[in-house]
């Protein structure tokens, strides 16, 4: 394949693809992410492969095997273009039979058909269901239009328009203008504006200055950035083109786990293609713009993902955390300026330069905009990756979209913001995923993973299984953190045993306060966040247990 | 370097560029209390004891001396009441490793700190890191090193680097706050390259 070397080429080699596509001939969306991968796909795709090539069919209709849908309990999930027909919980069995009567005969499998358990009613279309229909899927939505190895497929639903827009119609300065306007707050964690983190990186002196994505995700129950990263990685990468454009930096570099074989293969792939396009490499599309990114893959351990660690490692250093007195922003990997963003964050880029801040700020809350993606899991129906609107309740997400708790159970609370985040319970499941109403609660927005619980869970025990997992991921440099954490859990061990003592409470609060003043990083300075809202809001359940 | 005016307990400090809060206030004479720092080593920021409240724009916040910069215009309080409770927990934490430990003792006088608060875990190492950093830092030898990470975190010799380096070295000895740093030298020693016979080459 040639390289694209203007705006001019691109959108040509668009209509190209465009041009071989005929719009009515069938395809088969399989997903491969990584819960239908669990659920065996791969013997899906194989039977769907063998029964084309047994019936002569394979230039007839075309298979994609995608990145994650969503509705992951329900896996593997195969949607049927052009009419768009989804079927759940397929298996290699039922493969003839959907080549013959829906992609040949135009005819429906009720027996495949999601069924909503509420009125009974089947789904015939992706869109007929609850799950689908009540969310705003604005970044996840292409993950089904698109083979994450194959950039022609993110070309044809106008990829890399944003990147021309920017780099040939648009200087870095109104670039970094938009970001700002469209108050694009980080999704890591911080919920930092992330077009501030862009301006302090851009103004900061030095010539060199560096971009990177953090693709750790190393929370228990977050798995959205590796749907969005896995599923559509080109979207990613144009986001963090886009960026490294307004901040002036010509060196990227991506972090992510060392433990996922299909996000790295996807992330190669994808680098590989960019480049063979001359969409990453020297003189982008002919702009002059000329940007490299490295790929690093962390140690194993949760801390390595925390910002200031996760420069160290890129170092080559021990992935241990620093003060931020000196923003990474300024002083980051080899102390040059180091601008840090999420998977997620970076996705929204793209989106926020095609249609433009007023259309993004018009989605969301007053100070939380565009939508967010959570990953729901624990005592829930759907077990999913979620996009939804800023503002939504966390009732809608659990209820509505997620098609509420199995077997009859009442919700007691949702623990959301992964292992530093914090239990928000039922009665306050109003609340709108929104930054500040979350931290208002103690329960950070963090990378937005959100843990169902239902009436039979042990507050108490959940929160010693989090301590349990800091304790190990902490780094240990700090005492606060290390042996704060420490002293915390073996008072759970106690409490868990039956064993409390009179004390034990005021004991935690103490713990809670030297660990969230005086810890070095923010894993040290979050890690109580889970034991303060338990305390605060199931006191009850720790008084019980404890022996008087 | 240009000079730089603060105020550290009342007290008009003069400071340069570059220099640490700890720096400021050991140059006037104000004593902060640390256990990881060294003056030969890099700031570190582990054990945390030089937690200080600083006021800047009219906001108060709690930083590490040993690490955060000097800047003009900035008040620092070395003593508050927040201070004084978070260093004793601090202590108390540490103590449930080597309650025995005279540094630890005299900061627990100081600051009211209790030995027995914590459940006990006598490993007797704090972690405070000066033997690994002193090894790596000054001697370029890392013959030391931390091993594993968050409550299961300890100090190991390198036994290959530690036969070949640490006979005629021994400087980290009297860096440790508790002499553990010479029951893992010496565990390591017996285990890996015992030479109890040789006379050692002064």
């Amino acid at each position: 394949m040639p390289r694209i070397n203007s705006p001019a080429e691109l959108e040509d080699l668009r209509k190209g693809i465009l041009s071989h596509k005929a719009p009515d001939k069938p395809c088969i969306a399989i997903c491969a992410g990584t819960n239908c991968l669990a659920l065996g796909n791969q013997e899906v795709i194989r039977a769907f492969k063998e029964e084309l090539k047994k019936q002569s069919l394979e230039d007839k209709v075309d298979i994609r095997a995608t990145g994650c849908h969503g509705l992951c309990e329900r896996g593997p999930n195969v949607l049927i273009y052009p009419q768009e027909v989804y079927y759940i919980e397929v298996s290699p069995e039922d493969v003839p039979e959907i080549i013959a009567e829906t992609v040949l005969g135009k005819k429906v499998i009720d027996r495949l058909l999601y069924t909503d358990p509420d009125t009974g009613e089947k789904a015939v279309h992706q869109s007929d269901i609850p799950f689908y229909k009540k969310q705003t899927r604005m970044i996840i939505n292409t993950n089904t239009m698109i083979d994450p190895k194959r950039i022609d497929d993110f070309l044809a639903i106008g990829g890399y328009s944003a990147l021309s827009k920017a780099l040939f119609e648009m200087t870095p300065e109104a670039v970094l203008d938009e970001i700002k306007k469209a108050n694009l707050r980080g999704r890591g964690g911080g919920g930092f504006p992330a077009g501030l983190k862009w301006e302090t990186a851009r103004n900061a002196p030095g010539d060199q200055k560096y971009v990177i994505i953090n693709g750790h995700e190393g929370e228990p129950g977050a798995f959205m950035d590796r749907a969005i990263f896995t599923g559509n990685p080109h979207n990613v990468l144009e986001g963090f083109i886009i960026g490294a454009y307004a901040i002036g930096a010509s060196q990227g570099f991506i972090y992510t786990r060392h433990d996922m074989p299909q996000l790295k293969e996807n992330i190669y792939t994808a680098l590989a293609q960019a480049e063979e396009y001359g969409l990453l490499g020297d003189n982008i599309l002919g702009s002059g713009f000329n940007f490299h990114i490295e790929v690093h893959f962390d140690v194993g351990i949760f801390v390595s993902g925390e910002s200031s660690a996760l420069m160290r490692s890129i170092e080559g250093k021990n992935p241990e955390p620093r003060p931020k007195y000196i923003r990474t922003s300024v002083s980051g990997i080899w102390d040059k300026p180091s601008n840090l963003n999420n998977v997620e964050t970076w996705a929204n880029v793209p989106q926020i330069i095609n249609k433009g801040h007023e259309w993004y700020t018009s989605i969301g809350t007053e100070r939380s905009k565009g939508t967010k993606l959570v990953s729901v899991s624990g005592h829930v129906n759907n077990t999913a990756v979620v996009e939804v609107p800023m503002g939504t309740t966390l009732r809608e997400i659990v209820f509505d979209i997620c098609g509420g708790l199995p077997n009859g159970k009442k919700l007691k609370a949702v623990h959301f913001g992964g292992a530093m985040g914090g239990s928000i319970p039922e009665n306050l499941l109003d609340t709108p995923l929104d930054f500040d109403a979350l931290s208002g609660l103690g329960a950070t927005m963090g990378a937005g993973g959100m843990l169902v619980l239902d009436e039979d869970t042990s507050m108490v025990e959940m929160t010693r299984t989090l301590l349990d997992f800091l304790s190990k991921e902490s780094c240990g440099k700090c005492v606060p953190c290390r042996e704060g954490v420490r002293q915390m859990l073996k008072v759970y061990n106690r409490l868990c045993e039956g064993k409390g003592k009179p004390g034990d409470i005021e004991l935690l609060e103490d713990l809670c306060d030297v660990s969230k003043k005086a810890s070095l990083c923010s894993l040290g300075r979050t890690a109580y966040s889970p034991v303060a809202s338990t305390l605060r809001f199931f006191r009850e359940e720790y008084e019980e247990k404890i022996v008087q | 370097m240009s000079e730089i005016l603060l105020q550290i307990d009342g007290k008009e400090v003069k400071a340069t560029e570059g220099m640490t809060i700890l720096d400021a206030a050991k140059s006037a004479g104000i004593h902060i209390p640390t256990l990881c720092h060294h003056e030969k080593l890099e700031p570190y920021g582990g054990c945390r004891l030089c937690t200080v409240e600083i006021e800047t724009r009219g906001r108060s916040r709690l930083v590490a001396g040993c690490l955060f910069p000097v800047q003009a215009d900035l008040i620092v309080r070395t003593r508050t009441e927040e201070v004084d409770k978070l260093r004793k927990t601090i202590i108390e934490l540490l103590m449930a490793h080597a309650p025995d430990s005279f540094e630890l003792l005299a900061l627990a006088e100081e600051y009211g700190a209790d030995r027995n608060r914590f459940e006990k875990e006598s490993s007797f190492c704090l972690l405070c890191g000066l033997c690994v950093r002193y090894c790596n830092e000054v001697k370029k030898k890392s013959a030391i090193t931390f091993v594993d990470c968050g409550a299961e975190r300890q100090i190991n010799f390198i036994p290959e680097i530690a036969a070949q380096e640490c006979w005629n070295c021994k400087e980290c000895f009297p860096l440790c706050p508790t002499s553990y740093l010479q029951a893992a030298y010496f565990l390591t020693e017996a285990l890996a390259f015992p030479r109890a016979k040789e006379v050692p080459a002064k």
